[in-house]
């Protein structure tokens, strides 16, 4: 693949903003722009472009990104309680503290590679989790979560005013956290995000992160130290964890253990794959996709269905209801699970490898088998060799 | 000294039920190389094979109840005991050391399904594309399970004569006062028994020495004109139903739920990466020595000078243990290593 | 006599009961061509595991430019300016061919680590120049921006070539550059070994192919049983009884 020149990396960026931003226009036929929904779409944005920065470039598969996410959610949290409710501190320090942890724990878990990696991030991630329920309950106040008291400190913003009635709300300078207002400060930051996710992408140091990725020894011996690279990748992913972290404290000032569980970390990996790993914009449709539906699914009912299929004669509506009724509501899960076998089974490549089928198909038929025959030839040749 | 007694079969009764999880999971992965996500689910089907298994015997007919005289009264009755009277009740009362009998081809075939089924299109993938596709069939069967029996843990009753504790102390010159529960003891006992028949398996029959040496080198094996592909196969089914006993047996200790297998599943991967991906040895000496670790951390006389250790001991061990030894207890050299 | 660039002393290496390399001596000059010949299992890619840090011997040192080599890291030893082409290729499948042979040049121009996350690969004409050049030298420039993973074998050894080439290594060992290849091929990469051994990079060149070896070597080692039996010219070797004993048996020739 051609590395795009910086004009086209700009035209994607402009293209790439308007689209953002205008999301609350054309998300509206689909009833999906209402504004909750939107930070989530923002906010999970950021985290699954982060996450894609290891996984997608280095192939490292982390099962702990979501102690990252709990991590800046309590530093942010901590933030609006001690400082001030502008959310630019309590950013700021979500990050550098997610940032740190990362470091910390990279340079531990880099050690090893493979599925050696991936559990030594898992038990990393768990024995957050676990402590936070436990020891660490005057940091986390424990199975309650971290919430905003009226009385609580709030250095910054006593200097300037007495504390009012009832609970603060967040804002940046004046402008408030929730509703649109909120959206577009996190799609600002998610559009900052995916510049800085692609130039790391077309710069010869993510490059560098790929040839670790398609061959780490040959990397050696070509005289790279890969660790310092894998490191970096680590901490930046890391970093991105802790901005979406504090981005659900600023949204919703709530922090609560759960969100450092591991099946959260699953959450964000099926996210990027469903997308496409290693794509610039795959893991935002993998958001995307995911979070709409989560939302449309889990609000369904057999009421629901019943409408739904209510021009069928009634006895096939009886078995369409009863067939898609355990796919929804609280089946949602279930409807994600089977969608992620399906994906993996059939497009290990994501979304994009689908987008990517679809173009050559109508591009031009005969150079189409070809391609599609020497990427199962590479992919071959790249299977490992077990138990050796 | 008769605490520390106590925690020792705490933890060798744990480590029981973590070393039969870790066996069929390292069982697969030396065997198909495959890396099973959904090896927790395993156990938590096993644990509901026990819960349908009552449920089926429990199966009732409502019949008039005759102690209550003075109106009509009506009572459920299992058909078993209207069809056996006591013979029926000492049945249900045995519900879970039978539904064993139950599990075994349950699990066997459930095995054989997902292999046939979803693994062995994935020998050849990469180990991430693995676990993510065992990671989403363990997602669809705990949400079916779910859908079936709901969300609560269902407790389940172990047989009447040992449902008290046993005066273990005694035999070890440690007074009547030292109890510990007959069914952990029987489980004890059960898992010592699945483990030793798995190693007489593979290492007294020649259908268990073939397995091994695929488990050492796959490719030659099959160069050597033998079905590989079916073995691995059973060797899936046979991994499936000692997950799936191990699960059938835990039910009395821990009422079965829906997310349960998840809970074990990571709990299991330590453990098999403690031991060394692939060994059998590694695993089981593993699972008891994180069994025996953790019930120790979770005495009020350790967690008063650690806080908190019983809740991470595992882990930490377990990155300890990878960072000291990359290959775990008794890993091999070379197996997944990128 | 010219300045020794490498120096293998007294190097033993075991792998459990098996001696691999017992007391291996050896002097390389610098910017000769020189062969290591020997039967299979003699210690050769041993020998030159050793000498790029995969392996760690049991005693013995390895001095390259008045360098001590042992105890370095893989990476380490390529920045003292030692580069190798493996007996299967080790390429970057994924990548273009173009960035196969960048990645290297960064690692010449740039260190072991380098944090450029602000500067697009598409703006360092500079080194795409140089990958060039060196695809355009080997025959490969027609297919810039396939994936080498779709590469024929061949075309795989001759971008390894061209990947170790673009670092303008010290030294440059070759691990067999031509098993497995056809004839035309073999004598493509014959032409092109003679090309770049006029720029005087000194070469440790492993190869059963007599053909290849009496074509470049300027001098020839005998390698058997771990450790050195002889060495000389090309037509030293070639009289030598010693040798035609051990290895040659004559008819090869």
């Amino acid at each position: 693949m051609k590395t795009p020149t910086i004009k086209q990396d700009m035209l994607v960026m402009l293209i790439f903003s308007v689209v953002i931003l205008t999301m609350p226009l054309w998300l509206e036929p689909l009833g999906a722009n209402y504004p909750d929904l939107l930070q989530k779409f923002a906010i999970f944005g950021i985290f699954a472009v982060g996450y894609n920065i290891l996984f997608g470039l280095t192939g490292y598969l982390s099962f702990g990104h979501a102690a990252f996410l709990g991590i800046g959610s309590y530093t942010a949290v901590w933030s609006l309680k001690l400082l001030t409710m502008n959310i630019l501190p309590a950013l700021l320090f979500s990050v550098l503290m997610s940032g740190l942890f990362a470091l910390l724990i990279g340079f531990i878990t880099l050690r090893r590679s493979g599925i050696y990696f991936s559990i030594l991030t898992l038990a990393f991630a768990q024995m957050f989790y676990n402590l936070a329920y436990s020891v660490l309950t005057p940091i986390t106040n424990g199975e309650t979560g971290l919430q905003l008291a009226r009385d609580d400190a709030r250095v910054i913003d006593r200097l300037f005013s007495e504390a009012g009635e009832g609970l603060p709300s967040t804002d940046f300078f004046g402008l408030a956290m929730s509703g649109y207002s909120g959206f577009y400060i996190c799609a600002v930051l998610l559009i900052i995000a995916f510049f800085i996710s692609q130039r790391i992408f077309h710069s010869p140091f993510g490059t560098k992160l790929r040839a670790i990725k398609s061959n780490q020894t040959r990397m050696k011996y070509t005289g790279y130290s890969t660790r310092p690279y894998l490191l970096t990748a680590f901490v930046i992913s890391g970093m991105y964890a802790g901005l979406a972290g504090g981005l659900m404290a600023a949204t919703d000032p709530l922090a609560g253990a759960e969100r450092m569980q591991w099946t959260a970390s699953g959450e964000v990996v099926l996210m990027t794959i469903l997308g496409g790993v290693g794509t610039l914009i795959g893991p935002l449709l993998g958001v995307g996709i995911i979070k709409y539906f989560e939302n449309i699914f889990s609000a369904l009912n057999e009421q629901a269905l019943h409408q739904a299929f209510a021009f069928m004669p009634d006895w096939l509506a009886n078995i369409m209801v009863f067939l898609t009724s355990p796919f929804v509501g609280e089946g949602w899960h279930l409807t994600l699970g089977a969608l992620f076998v399906l994906i993996v089974v059939f497009l290990p490549g994501g979304i994009m490898q689908g987008i990517d089928l679809i173009k050559k198909r109508f591009s031009s038929p005969s150079k189409n088998s070809k391609t599609e025959h020497t990427s199962s030839e590479a992919r071959l040749e790249k299977a490992p060799e077990n138990g050796q | 000294m008769d605490a520390i007694f106590l925690q020792i079969l705490n933890g060798l009764d744990k480590g029981g039920a973590y070393a039969l999880i870790a066996l069929g999971l390292t069982l697969v992965f030396g065997t198909l190389g495959v890396v099973n996500f959904a090896h927790g689910a395993l156990f938590m089907l096993g644990a509901f094979c026990s819960v349908s298994f009552y449920k089926l015997l429990t199966l009732s007919k409502q019949v008039k109840d005759e102690s209550i005289t003075f109106f009509d009264a009506f009572k459920e009755q299992p058909y078993l005991e209207i069809w056996f009277g006591d013979y029926g009740t000492t049945i249900i009362d045995l519900a879970v050391p039978l539904s064993i009998l139950f599990a075994i081809p349950v699990m066997l075939l459930i095995g054989l399904i997902m292999e046939r089924g979803l693994i062995r299109h994935f020998y050849k993938r990469t180990h991430a594309e693995q676990i993510l596709v065992t990671f989403g069939l363990a997602i669809v069967l705990q949400e079916v399970i779910k859908s079936f029996f709901g969300a609560n843990p269902i407790p389940m009753p172990a047989p009447e004569i040992v449902s008290g504790s046993a005066p273990i102390g005694v035999l070890f010159g440690l007074g009547e006062s030292v109890v510990y529960p007959w069914w952990r003891l029987i489980y004890l006992l059960f898992s010592g028994v699945v483990i030793a028949g798995v190693f007489a398996f593979l290492n007294m029959t020649t259908y268990g020495m073939v397995v091994r040496a695929g488990m050492m080198d796959r490719e030659t094996v099959g160069l050597l004109g033998i079905d590989v592909e079916r073995r691995f196969t059973v060797v899936f089914g046979l991994a499936a139903v000692v997950t799936g006993l191990a699960g059938v047996m835990y039910a009395p200790i821990l009422p079965p739920d829906y997310h349960m297998g998840m809970d074990f599943l990571v709990l299991s991967f330590v453990v098999v990466v403690v031991g060394g991906m692939g060994s059998l040895g590694g695993a089981v000496a593993a699972g008891f020595l994180l069994g025996i670790l953790q019930s120790f951390a979770s005495m009020n006389e350790v967690k008063s000078i650690i806080p908190g250790i019983d809740q991470i001991i595992i882990y930490l061990v377990a990155v300890v243990i990878l960072l000291v030894r990359p290959r775990g207890l008794l890993g091999r050299k070379g197996v997944m290593e990128d | 006599m010219s300045n020794t660039i490498l120096e293998i002393n007294d190097v033993q290496k075991s792998f459990g009961g098996l001696k691999a390399l017992s007391d291996l001596n050896l002097k390389i000059e610098e910017g000769k061509v020189h062969a290591i010949i020997g039967p299979n299992g003699a210690g050769k890619s041993t020998m030159l595991n050793v000498c790029i840090g995969q392996l760690a011997p049991d005693s013995g040192t390895v001095t390259f430019n008045g360098e001590n080599m042992i105890g370095k890291a893989p990476h380490e030893i390529n920045q003292a300016g030692i580069s190798r082409v493996f007996q299967t290729p080790e390429i970057f499948p994924d990548l273009s061919l173009l960035q196969n042979v960048m990645i290297p040049a960064f690692a010449k121009r740039e260190g072991a680590f380098k944090m450029n996350i602000f500067r697009s690969l598409s703006n360092e004409s500079d080194v795409q120049d140089e990958a060039c050049q060196i695809l355009t030298d080997i025959g490969l420039i027609g297919q810039l921006h396939t994936n080498a993973g779709s590469l024929s074998r061949g075309d795989k050894r001759r971008l390894e070539l061209a990947m170790c080439l673009v670092q303008h290594p010290k030294l440059l060992l070759l691990d067999e550059p031509t098993a497995g290849m056809a004839r035309h091929d073999t004598n493509k990469t014959i032409d092109l070994l003679m090309k770049i051994k006029e720029g005087g990079m000194t070469k440790i060149i492993i190869e059963h192919d007599m053909h290849v070896v009496f074509s470049v070597a300027d001098h020839i080692s005998v390698l058997a049983q771990g450790t050195i039996i002889a060495s000389g010219t090309p037509d030293e070797i070639k009289g030598s009884p010693k040798v035609q004993e051990a290895y040659l048996g004559g008819a090869h020739l």
